[in-house]
């Protein structure tokens, strides 16, 4: 029973392994490439929460100093996904860029039609 | 050379200025404009890098608060030994790419992408020296990313679609990679409480013994061993190289496989410390295994290879080897050789990826039965390919013999007699693919494809001799490499002591802006010496 208690008061680490490992999955089984982009923004989201939920403490106020703010919350987490969050999205765009490229030159997106094709050159 | 006033500032003008002039580039969308601005802020960055190292080695680390906060709080920047040696092979490398790069990069990218292509280049630029300057663990994702991002786009530029396909591949292998990084680094974060290097490894020093903060070095490790192209997990490499402009594989085979080195140095020995890395985990045996296959193997896939761009790229991972190697050794030889090697393959992959861009340029052929005789036909271009070819074999007196020769003192000193047999059988093999090459191109009659082929225009020439001019002058005065990574190597294993720390700022203080001044630089006797003993 112990494990499950474990568990279920650290279930945003669950939550954040299987988004982890879905998104490694995704990029390894997936020859279709679109599918293989949303698996990499699963694992890079996937690490957002990683940072998130430890920086969070419950009753934690934003780090004011004054009165009555005695316990805060270390605000940098939140700054550093926000970067995070910013290069994901270029990661994203740029990849679908050159998967419309690829579409163009090869007029499939399927990794293992477009490298079969490449064979027969 | 350079006003009196911008000395303290100038750790900010290496980014500052490449990241500008790479949104100018873009804005203005034309070849011409965007060639000159990346040529002259490649230029600019070799005087400011250099004066960066010489005040380094004359003593004393540089640290730089960036925006005016005061480290570990605040965004530093930090320039020791390994960091100014970094600096300067990078801004000199890129100096020299762009000084060839107009008409090679004009015969195989159209018009209307040459300016993009510049403000690529400058975005990349500004995100490898980023890399090597910054001390914040964070920054070094960011800036990997920035450098990342621009690299796929370089490479997605080149002539045959399948330039298209290795991107893509690289873009995922890449960011799988990054993200692997800021995994450890989240790891590490949730440990010690702070991004600052030395502050973190002054914590992790009193953290002792940690699980998360292992499994922190471990996700690092592999994160930054993809981006390197460590042995199973160069796959990206070969493709990515081969098909890109010649440009753009010569710069990014000479710094950016090389800054990810430069990342795995310091999270070893600096950040973690020889103590924990090398005495705790078996990080040696890792490296060792590895690096000896990357050595082997990778050398006698490139055997194999038709095309000669990718059988040069094939030749990048087992030199990678090389340089994980001296890692793995651990010992001053060991780390020298490796640091060195670092250096001496920038020179010589780059000089070797120009030689070839030379004969793309003139003849548009990589293949090497298409290469018959172009040894006749450019005996200057193919006599500089010699050159570098030598110094990839490691031939005494070229560059690559002088890291060699480390790698093997280091390897003896801990009796390891069978890490010496493999150094000589992979530096046999680099005979054999090397051979190949220079057999077809001296020694076959030149065919018809060849018949109008000539020497390449002047600026061409000029950078590949340059380079192999390189290869011999650092194999002969071995002070400049060999010593300035001893330099290195030396910093590295000293790792993080109290005395590398910038006093925390009080709450008064914080607030005071007289206090928290744009820079601060320490003194010559508090930091780099022999005395930041553990």
């Amino acid at each position: 029973m112990e494990i499950l208690d474990q568990i279920t008061r650290h279930y945003n680490y669950v939550i954040t392994i299987f988004l982890m490992i879905a998104g490694v999955y995704i990029v390894v089984a997936k020859s279709n490439m679109i599918k293989t982009l949303i698996g990499l923004s699963i694992f890079q989201a996937s690490v957002y929460l990683l940072y998130l939920s430890p920086g969070k403490i419950i009753g934690g106020t934003p780090p004011i100093i004054g009165e009555g703010y005695e316990v805060y919350s270390n605000p940098l987490p939140h700054v550093l996904i926000l970067t995070a969050i910013v290069v994901g999205v270029a990661t994203l765009a740029v990849g679908l860029a050159l998967v419309v490229r690829i579409h163009e030159a090869f007029g499939s997106i399927e990794e293992d039609e477009v490298l079969r094709e490449l064979e027969h050159e | 050379m350079i006003p009196e006033s911008f000395v303290p500032h100038l750790p900010a003008l290496q980014i500052v200025l490449p990241l500008l002039a790479a949104l100018i580039a873009a804005l203005v969308r034309n070849g011409t404009v965007g060639w000159l601005l990346a040529l002259v802020v490649s230029w600019l960055m070799v005087p400011v890098s250099m004066a960066m190292l010489g005040a380094v080695l004359d003593g004393g680390t540089i640290s730089y608060a960036l925006g005016g906060w005061r480290p570990p709080l605040g965004i530093e920047y930090r320039v020791d030994a390994p960091a100014g040696y970094l600096l300067v092979l990078v801004s000199a490398m890129g100096a020299l790419a762009m000084t060839y790069a107009p008409r090679s990069l004009a015969s195989e990218i159209p018009v209307g992408k040459r300016g993009l292509y510049y403000s690529m280049y400058l975005t990349c630029l500004a995100g490898l020296l980023g890399m090597a300057i910054t001390g914040d663990a964070f920054n070094v994702f960011v800036f990997m990313e920035i450098s990342s991002l621009a690299m796929y786009a370089m490479i997605a530029m080149g002539k045959d679609r399948r330039a298209l396909v290795a991107a893509f591949q690289y873009l995922i292998i890449g960011t799988i990679g990054a993200t692997f990084y800021v995994i450890g680094i989240g790891f590490l974060f949730a440990s010690t409480g702070t991004l600052n290097m030395v502050d973190m490894a002054l914590r992790l020093q009193d953290l002792g013994d940690s699980r998360p903060a292992f499994a922190g070095l471990a996700f690092i490790v592999v994160g930054i061993g993809l981006k390197l192209a460590i042995f199973p997990l160069h796959l990206w490499l070969p493709n990515a190289y081969a098909y890109s402009p010649s440009v753009a594989s010569a710069f990014l085979a000479s710094t950016a496989t090389k800054v990810a080195v430069y990342l795995l140095l310091r999270f070893i020995f600096s950040v973690f410390g020889v103590d924990q890395t090398f005495d705790d985990l078996p990080l040696t045996e890792f490296l060792l295994v590895l690096s000896a296959a990357a050595m082997v193997i990778a050398s006698a896939v490139a055997i194999f290879q038709m095309n000669v761009k990718r059988m040069l790229a094939y030749s990048s991972v087992s030199q990678i080897g090389y340089i994980t190697l001296g890692i793995a050794l651990a010992s001053q030889a060991g780390l020298t050789g490796g640091i060195a090697h670092l250096f001496n393959h920038a020179i010589i992959k780059a000089c070797l990826f120009f030689a070839i861009g030379a004969v793309v340029y003139r003849c548009g052929v990589v293949k090497l039965d298409q290469l018959a005789g172009i040894g006749r036909k450019m005996p200057l271009t193919m006599g500089a390919f010699v050159i570098a070819g030598l110094g990839l074999i490691g031939v005494p007196g070229t560059a690559g013999f002088v890291s060699k020769w480390y790698l093997i003192l280091g390897a003896a000193e801990q009796g390891l007699w069978l890490l010496v047999i493999v150094i000589v059988v992979s530096s046999l093999l680099a005979v054999i693919y090397v051979g190949r090459v220079i057999e077809v191109a001296w020694f076959r009659e030149p065919g018809p494809a060849l018949a109008k082929a000539s020497e390449p225009p002047f600026e061409i020439l000029a950078v590949t001799w340059a380079l192999a001019a390189g290869t011999i002058f650092f194999g002969i005065f071995t002070q400049y490499s060999g010593g300035v990574a001893g330099d290195a190597a030396m910093v590295l294993l000293d790792g993080i002591g109290p005395s590398d720390a910038t006093p925390l700022l009080t709450r008064d203080e914080l607030f005071d802006p007289t206090v928290s001044s744009g820079h601060v630089e320490t003194g010559g006797g508090e930091t780099g010496g022999g005395e930041t003993g553990h």
